[in-house]
C-alpha cells in the first residue's frame, strides 16, 4: 500500500468534524483492511489520537486490524437465517475451507466471517461471496458456490 | 422548469411526465432487492439487452425495483400495463415473457402463481391472499418506482406532500397534523412522533439536528432496506417536512454498510432531490433550507439506539449514554436532536396528503397507522407485509403467510428481534400493536416476525439471543456485559447437555439485573429472550438439563442420528452425500452411520427419501445390526 493511496482518501475528510469513521470505511473498502501505516497517517494528518482511531477501528465489525484474504465469504447468522440452518451452512464452509470464522487461509485466498444480518432474511440462509448474495438452502449448495471460486 | 421554483413547477413537470408516458405504459418491474440473492439483477440485464435485441428499448421501460413483498416465490417480475405478476422467474424466461406476454399478450401459465390449496393460477397480484390481505400503504409502490429515478416517484404523486407543507402551512401547523395522527415511532419504542418533534422545536439551542435511522441491526429484519433501497424519496420527503416542522437546517441519514443498495439509491436520490429544487437552498422557493448526509454505519447492533448512533455519527465509538436529559435537548454534537426510523419519516408524506384523520382511522385504539413487518422462518410466504396496526398474529402468519412450511406445527413467534422475545402459539389471537406484545413480555420491536416451528430448540433460541447480545455489548454497564457473558456459558452448557440444577433460577436472576441495572435498551432488554423462553418454555429447560435431551432435536450434542434398518432401503443415497464419508452402505445393504466419524449436519436426514434416517434424544443409539442381517433386511424393527 502507498502513503499516496492513503493520503488521497483522507484529503476527502480535511477539516470535516466526525469523519473519523466514514474515513475507516473507505479505507477498509480500498485496502479491505485498516493497516497500521494508515492510523499512523490519519493520527499525523488529523491530529485525532491514535488510541482513539484504534479504539474505532476494533469496535465495529466491518473494519478489520488484520488483512483479509482474496474472496471473503461471510455466513449469514441473523435469526432468520439461523432458524432456517445457517448454523449448518457455516459448518460445512468451515469445513470446505479449512478455517473458522474469522480466520484467513494461509495461502491468503480466502477470509471466512459472520454476519448478523444482511437483510435478505426471507430467502436465507444466505451467504455473501464477494459482496454477492446467494440464498444457500442447502450445505451441498454451499459447496457447489465455493467449488467456482479460484 | 429544473429546479422547481413553486408547486405550480412541480405539477406542470408531473403532468408532462404523466403525459409522455401515456396511461397505459409498458413496463416490466424487476426486483433487484432481496431476489438479488436468486439473480434478480441478472434477470434486470437479461430484459434490456433482451429489449434491445427484440428493437422494443425504447417502448417498454425495464424497473430494477425494490423488494415486492413475496420473497419466498423471487424473483418477482410484474408486467406492465396488465399487471401480470411471475414469480420464481430465471434469466432464461426472460425472451419467453417479452415475446409472449409483452407482445403477444399471452399469458405463461408456468411462471403464475398456483394457489397451494387450489392450484387456481393468479393473473394479477391482487388474486393472492398474500397480498389482498395486506395495506400497502408504503410498499405498494415499490412496484412502480424506479428507485433511481425521480420522475418516477413524481410522477406517482411524489413531492406533493412537501410542496404543500412547505408553501401552504406553517412549521406549527405540520406538527400540530402529526401530533394529531398520534404516529409512534416505528423504529421500536413506540415513542409519539409529535411531541418528540415538538420538544426539539421548542429547544433553546442552535442548530437542531434531524436523523434517519437506518442502521437496522435486528437480525430479521428487513423493512427498512426495502423503503430505502426501493424507494428512496418517500423517506426524504418526510424527512425535509420533519426538519420544516422541526426548525431543522441539517440532517444525516445514518445507514449500515451492511446495505451497499440502499446507501447508493438514497445517495442518488439526495442528488436528485437537490437538482430538482427539492432539497438544499430555498426549496421550492420557500425561503427554506435543508441539507442531508449519508453517514454509513461500520456495523455494530448497540448503534441503532438514539445516543449510541449519535456518538456514531459524531466519528466515535457508539456507545449509549444516560438519557436524564433527552437526544431530543441534547443530542447530536449536544444539539438538540430528533431521530426517526425509516418507517416513521416515510410515513409523513401520507399524513399531510390525506391528513391526521385518515391516518387514525388506520390501526388500533393505541397504535395508528400500519406497520410493515418482515416475517421469516418456517412459514411459506416470507417476506415483508405491511397491515393495519393491530392485525392479529394469526392473520398475519396463516391468511397471510400461508401457514408453516412442510405441514409442521408453529411453536412460537419470535417478535422483536434480540431486544424482543417469543410469543408462544396459544397467544395467536394477540393484536399485534405497540402495547398488546408488551404484555406478552415480548416487543413489537421494529417489526421483525420470525416464525419457529417445532423443530426450533427454545433453549437454542435463547442461547442464540445471548451469545449475539454479548457479541453486540458495548460493554459500558458491568450487569450486561458481565452478566450476558454468564448467561452464555450457563445455556451454552444447557444445549451442551452439560446443564445443572440451579442453571434456571441463575439466569433468571441474571436476566433481571441487567433489566434493572442497564443503561440502555440493548442491556435492559437482553432479559426478554431468557425471560420469555423460560416463561413459556420451562418444560424444554428441564428436558435439556435433568434428561439430556432436546425435545425438538436441533441441539447438536445432545441428538445422534441413526438408520433405521427396517426403512433403509440400501438406495446409497446417504453414503454418497455425506461430506465426510461416515456411512458405510451398499446397494440393497442397511446403511448404517458411523458414530464416532458422524458431525451431525444433517445431509443424510435431508437426502434420505424413505425417512430412514431418524434423530434420536435423550437415549441411546441402537447398537448396529449384524453384517448377515444388514443384507438381509429383518422384518422387525431391531431395537
Amino acid at each position: 500500500m502507498s502513503i499516496e493511496r492513503i493520503d488521497a482518501i483522507i484529503d476527502k475528510y480535511v477539516n470535516e468534524k466526525g469523519v473519523l469513521i466514514q474515513l475507516l470505511l473507505d479505507i477498509q473498502s480500498e485496502f479491505k483492511w485498516i493497516p497500521r501505516e494508515a492510523i499512523m497517517r490519519i493520527n499525523k494528518r488529523l491530529k485525532i489520537p491514535v488510541s482513539e482511531i484504534y479504539r474505532v477501528a476494533s469496535f465495529y465489525t466491518a473494519l478489520s486490524l488484520k488483512p483479509r484474504g482474496k474472496h471473503l465469504i461471510r455466513v449469514c447468522l441473523g435469526t432468520a437465517c439461523y432458524i432456517r440452518g445457517g448454523g449448518r451452512i457455516l459448518d460445512t464452509v468451515e469445513v470446505a475451507l479449512g478455517i473458522k470464522s474469522k480466520e484467513t487461509s494461509i495461502d491468503g485466498k480466502y477470509t471466512l466471517e459472520t454476519v448478523n444480518c444482511l437483510g435478505c432474511c426471507a430467502l436465507g440462509p444466505v451467504v455473501e461471496i464477494d459482496g454477492k448474495y446467494y440464498g444457500t438452502p442447502t450445505p451441498t449448495r454451499a459447496r457447489e458456490l465455493l467449488s467456482h471460486l479460484s | 422548469m429544473i429546479p422547481f421554483k413553486s408547486s405550480s413547477d412541480l405539477e406542470l413537470f408531473r403532468k408532462e411526465i404523466i403525459a409522455k408516458r401515456g396511461s397505459k405504459r409498458e413496463a416490466v418491474a424487476v426486483c433487484a432487492s432481496s431476489c438479488e440473492t436468486r439473480g434478480g439483477r441478472e434477470i434486470v440485464g437479461a430484459f434490456k439487452e433482451e429489449l434491445i435485441k427484440q428493437g422494443l428499448d425504447d417502448k417498454i421501460d425495464v424497473r430494477g425495483t425494490g423488494c415486492l413483498g413475496l420473497c419466498e416465490q423471487g424473483p418477482i417480475v410484474i408486467v406492465y400495463p396488465q399487471e401480470v405478476p411471475y414469480f420464481k422467474v430465471k434469466a432464461t424466461d426472460v425472451a419467453q415473457i417479452i415475446s409472449q406476454t409483452i407482445v403477444k399478450k399471452e399469458l405463461i401459465q408456468s411462471l403464475l402463481y398456483a394457489d397451494p390449496e387450489t392450484g387456481k393460477k393468479a393473473t394479477k397480484l391482487s388474486d393472492i391472499p398474500f397480498y389482498t390481505r395486506q395495506n400497502r400503504l408504503l410498499l405498494e409502490n415499490n412496484a412502480l418506482v424506479d428507485p433511481k429515478k425521480i420522475d418516477d416517484y413524481i410522477a406517482l404523486g411524489g413531492y406533493k406532500a412537501l410542496a404543500k407543507a412547505l408553501l401552504t402551512m406553517s412549521p406549527q401547523q405540520v406538527l400540530d397534523e402529526v401530533k394529531k395522527s398520534k404516529l409512534r415511532g416505528r423504529g421500536g419504542g413506540g415513542f409519539p412522533t409529535g411531541p418528540k418533534w415538538e420538544t426539539t422545536r421548542n429547544a433553546l439551542e442552535e442548530p437542531k439536528y434531524v436523523i434517519v435511522n437506518c442502521d437496522e441491526g435486528d437480525p430479521g429484519a428487513f423493512m427498512n432496506r426495502a423503503l430505502m433501497d426501493g424507494n428512496p424519496h418517500s423517506i426524504l420527503e418526510g424527512f425535509i417536512i420533519g426538519a420544516y416542522a422541526i426548525g431543522s437546517h441539517e440532517g444525516f441519514i445514518y445507514v449500515r454498510q451492511e446495505y451497499p443498495l440502499a446507501v447508493e439509491n438514497m445517495q442518488l436520490a439526495i442528488d436528485e432531490a437537490e437538482r430538482y429544487g427539492l432539497l438544499g437552498k430555498n426549496i421550492l422557493n420557500s425561503g427554506f433550507d435543508f441539507k442531508v448526509k449519508i453517514h454509513k454505519g461500520a456495523g455494530a447492533f448497540v448503534s441503532g439506539e438514539s445516543s449510541a448512533l449519535m456518538t456514531a455519527i459524531e466519528g466515535r465509538v457508539g456507545e449509549p449514554r444516560p438519557k436524564y436529559v433527552h437526544t431530543a435537548e441534547k443530542g447530536l454534537w449536544d444539539k438538540p436532536s430528533v431521530l426517526n426510523n425509516v418507517e416513521t419519516w416515510a410515513n409523513i408524506p401520507l399524513i399531510i396528503n390525506n391528513g391526521a384523520e385518515w391516518f387514525t382511522k388506520i390501526g388500533s385504539e393505541s397504535s395508528k397507522g400500519a406497520k410493515i413487518f418482515a416475517l421469516a422462518g418456517k412459514v411459506n410466504n416470507t417476506g415483508l407485509v405491511e397491515v393495519d396496526l393491530g392485525t392479529s398474529l394469526r392473520d398475519i402468519i396463516f391468511a397471510i403467510g400461508g401457514g408453516i412450511r412442510n405441514r409442521k406445527k408453529l411453536k412460537a413467534v419470535q417478535a422483536g428481534g434480540p431486544s424482543g422475545g417469543v410469543v408462544p402459539k396459544q397467544f395467536l389471537d394477540t393484536p399485534v400493536d405497540f402495547d398488546e406484545l408488551k404484555k406478552l413480555g415480548a416487543i413489537m420491536g421494529s417489526g421483525g416476525l420470525i416464525v419457529m416451528d417445532e423443530d426450533t430448540c427454545m433453549v437454542d433460541v435463547a442461547r442464540y439471543f445471548v451469545d449475539f447480545l454479548c457479541d453486540e455489548s458495548c460493554g459500558k454497564c458491568v450487569p450486561c456485559r458481565e452478566g450476558l457473558k454468564q448467561a452464555r456459558k450457563i445455556l451454552t452448557n444447557i444445549v451442551s447437555g452439560k446443564g445443572k440444577e440451579g442453571d434456571i433460577e441463575k439466569l433468571r436472576q441474571i436476566a433481571e439485573a441487567s433489566n434493572a441495572s442497564s443503561l440502555c435498551a440493548l442491556g435492559q432488554t437482553s432479559a426478554n429472550p431468557m425471560l420469555t423462553t423460560l416463561r413459556y418454555f420451562a418444560d424444554e429447560y428441564e428436558a435439556h438439563i435433568k434428561e439430556k435431551r432436546c425435545p425438538a432435536l436441533a441441539c447438536k450434542p445432545l441428538i445422534s442420528f441413526h438408520v433405521d434398518p427396517v426403512k433403509c432401503t440400501g438406495c446409497t443415497l446417504c453414503a454418497r452425500s455425506c461430506p465426510i464419508q461416515a456411512i458405510d452402505g451398499e446397494v440393497g445393504k442397511v446403511h448404517l452411520i458411523d458414530q464416532a466419524k458422524c458431525t451431525k449436519c444433517g445431509t443424510c436426514f435431508d437426502a434420505c427419501r424413505f425417512n430412514a434416517v431418524e434423530k434420536i434424544s435423550g437415549k441411546p443409539v441402537p447398537p448396529p445390526i449384524s453384517e448377515e442381517l444388514r443384507w438381509k433386511k429383518p422384518v422387525k424393527k431391531v431395537s
